[in-house]
């Protein structure tokens, strides 16, 4: 390996300048991003942000207005369809929503990107599929169908079809919504354990502060399309940013906005009655 | 001049949607290349495209050939010539009802449930899902479906118009005492293989493409809303009822040339 690049080498993905609007509304602007190979990353932000934009944007569903991303030193935007779709069956995503196919069983689901890509005998199949279930705690479930699933163990099946092709990096949208303080904890472990035995890089969109942080090396905190805040946990515990501690804090007021933008809240209330 | 510049912009978003859609079928008939080693994958959408449709078609075209028996024998009876009713029930079902009848009803019965299918997994983020799988929904989804229906209609039609010819047979010869033999014989003198029917096939073929396209594709671009999914259904109806309506005055047109 080249040892003059080595900084570079232990970047996966390598986001610089990226801005990206959608109709009026900028969601990023101008922000660099650096994902260590081998760690956990968090992004966190306030809800409309853009973070399911940016996992968008790095697994290349989404084209940025300006920037690049890189992914292991590939432009994704510059692929062709057939290469980006290469560069996707070593990325896995974990969707907000779970987004399993729902006219197939949870143990079909989960077999579903194995047998798109590869040629392997069924009974293998099966025995791969099994130790992805077993792993989010839902071998038993197999035979249930997507609908028969609540939000939380959807969300799990996701991460078994996530990792069921062992990606080199997986990104996480919303892991911890919807989970009981058990199978949050089961997650977090298995997030991390996944993370160190497999040698994954893992990219967690989260409001949770707490789980988040237990399993953070680096976290990016975003808020109004630019980065506010970056660091370790402790670092950020620390930091002195007024946007950082509102939101590692929750307090409800600060510089980080609750509102979507809009007009003065007296005058739209007025401009009813005046009419 | 507001209503010029409201002409101008839905006549571009005419056109883009029009390129939009050429656009898609040419990936759609693109990614159909990787159908050939799985041909499991469209029986499957035959099944539930052309087969789940047939009730609907053989129960249409037992009536439509019924009306046409009774009409047809109330016309020809005028003019001492009932026994000609098989060949008019044979060639109105074969060139023009047969393949038009059938590619509404397959737009109202597996055109709608294609197109909410679609639209339904788009809106749940399905098939941005399988796109980050690295699996191309259009060769996944979308190509066994097109085929599914490209070739279930011209079958289909081909069950109404042969299931129209015995409810004729069953109202003029059963009911109105036509007779029998002449029925049938009538009609294999009259009815020629090239000149009527095969024409009753193309037009079945170009419906049954028009009818998978359009379904398919109001279905990739819907907006992805309940409401957007719905109305992508009743567009698919309406626009394939349209279409089809259409391209038969013109295949007809060609035809009798
Ligand atoms: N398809 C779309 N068309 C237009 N605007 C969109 C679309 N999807 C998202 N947006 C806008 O982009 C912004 C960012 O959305 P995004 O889903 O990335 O937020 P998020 O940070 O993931 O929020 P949450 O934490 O609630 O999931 C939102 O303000 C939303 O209004
Ligand atoms: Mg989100």
């Amino acid at each position: 390996m080249n040892t003059d690049n080595h900084n570079m080498d232990d970047v996966l993905v390598h986001v610089r300048g990226l801005s990206f609007q959608r109709g009026e509304r900028m969601i990023f602007d101008d922000i660099d991003l650096d994902i260590m190979r081998g760690k956990v990353t968090v992004i966190m932000g306030p809800s409309g942000t853009g973070k399911t934009t940016l996992l968008k944007l790095i697994g290349g569903q989404l084209r940025p207005n300006q920037g690049t991303v890189e992914v292991d030193n590939i432009n994704v935007h510059r692929l062709s369809r057939s290469d980006l779709f290469e560069l996707r069956k070593r990325m896995g995503m974990l969707f907000q929503t779970g987004a399993l196919l729902t006219d197939i069983n949870v143990f079909d689901n989960v077999a579903f990107p194995i047998r798109e890509h590869t040629q392997l005998p069924e009974a293998l199949v099966r025995d791969l599929v099994l130790m992805k279930l077993e792993a989010v705690g839902l071998r038993g479930a197999r035979e249930l169908m997507p609908s028969e699933l609540s939000g939380g163990m959807a969300r799990r099946v996701a991460l078994a079809r996530a990792i069921a092709l062992d990606p080199m990096m997986i990104m996480y949208d919303e892991p911890f919504t919807g989970q009981d303080p058990i199978s949050m904890g089961v997650l977090v472990q298995l997030i991390d354990k996944l993370n160190d035995a497999l040698g994954l890089t893992s990219v967690i969109v989260s409001h949770d502060v707490v789980e988040a942080s237990a399993i953070a090396d680096f976290i990016y905190v975003i808020s109004n399309g630019k980065v506010v805040g970056k660091g370790t946990p402790e670092e950020l515990q620390a930091s002195d940013s007024a946007w950082v501690q509102q939101f590692i804090n929750a307090q409800p007021d600060g510089p980080v906005p609750f509102h979507y933008p809009a007009t003065d809240y007296l005058e739209d209330l007025l401009a009813g009655v005046n009419e | 001049m507001e209503w010029l510049s409201q002409l101008g912009r839905s006549g571009l978003r005419f056109f883009e949607r029009l390129g939009r859609g050429n656009l898609f079928l040419f990936y759609v008939l693109l990614g159909s290349f990787s159908l050939l080693g799985r041909g499991r994958l469209l029986l499957q959408q035959m099944y539930s495209v052309g087969v789940l449709s047939m009730l609907i078609i053989t129960v249409a075209g037992l009536f439509v050939g019924m009306v046409l028996g009774l009409q047809g024998y109330n016309t020809l009876v005028d003019f001492g010539s009932e026994e000609s009713l098989g060949v008019m029930v044979a060639l109105s079902l074969v060139q023009e009802l047969g393949p038009v009848m059938t590619a509404v009803l397959f737009a109202a019965r597996a055109g709608t449930s294609l197109t909410a299918e679609i639209g339904l997994m788009k809106t749940t983020e399905q098939l941005s899902g399988m796109e980050m799988m690295a699996v191309d929904p259009l060769r996944r989804v979308i190509a066994p479906r097109f085929w599914a229906g490209f070739i279930s209609l011209p079958l289909l039609a081909g069950i109404f118009s042969a299931v129209g010819v015995f409810g004729g047979y069953f109202v003029g010869v059963g009911l109105l005492g036509v007779d029998d033999g002449a029925f049938w014989s009538q009609i294999q003198n009259r009815v020629d293989f090239y000149d009527d029917v095969l024409n009753g096939i193309i037009k079945s073929i170009v419906f049954g493409f028009v009818a998978a396209w359009i379904a398919l594709f109001e279905g990739y671009d819907t907006v992805p809303t309940s409401e957007g999914v719905s109305r992508a259904t009743t567009r698919t109806v309406v626009h394939t009822s349209l279409a089809v309506l259409g391209l038969d005055f013109v295949l007809t047109a060609l035809m009798f040339d």
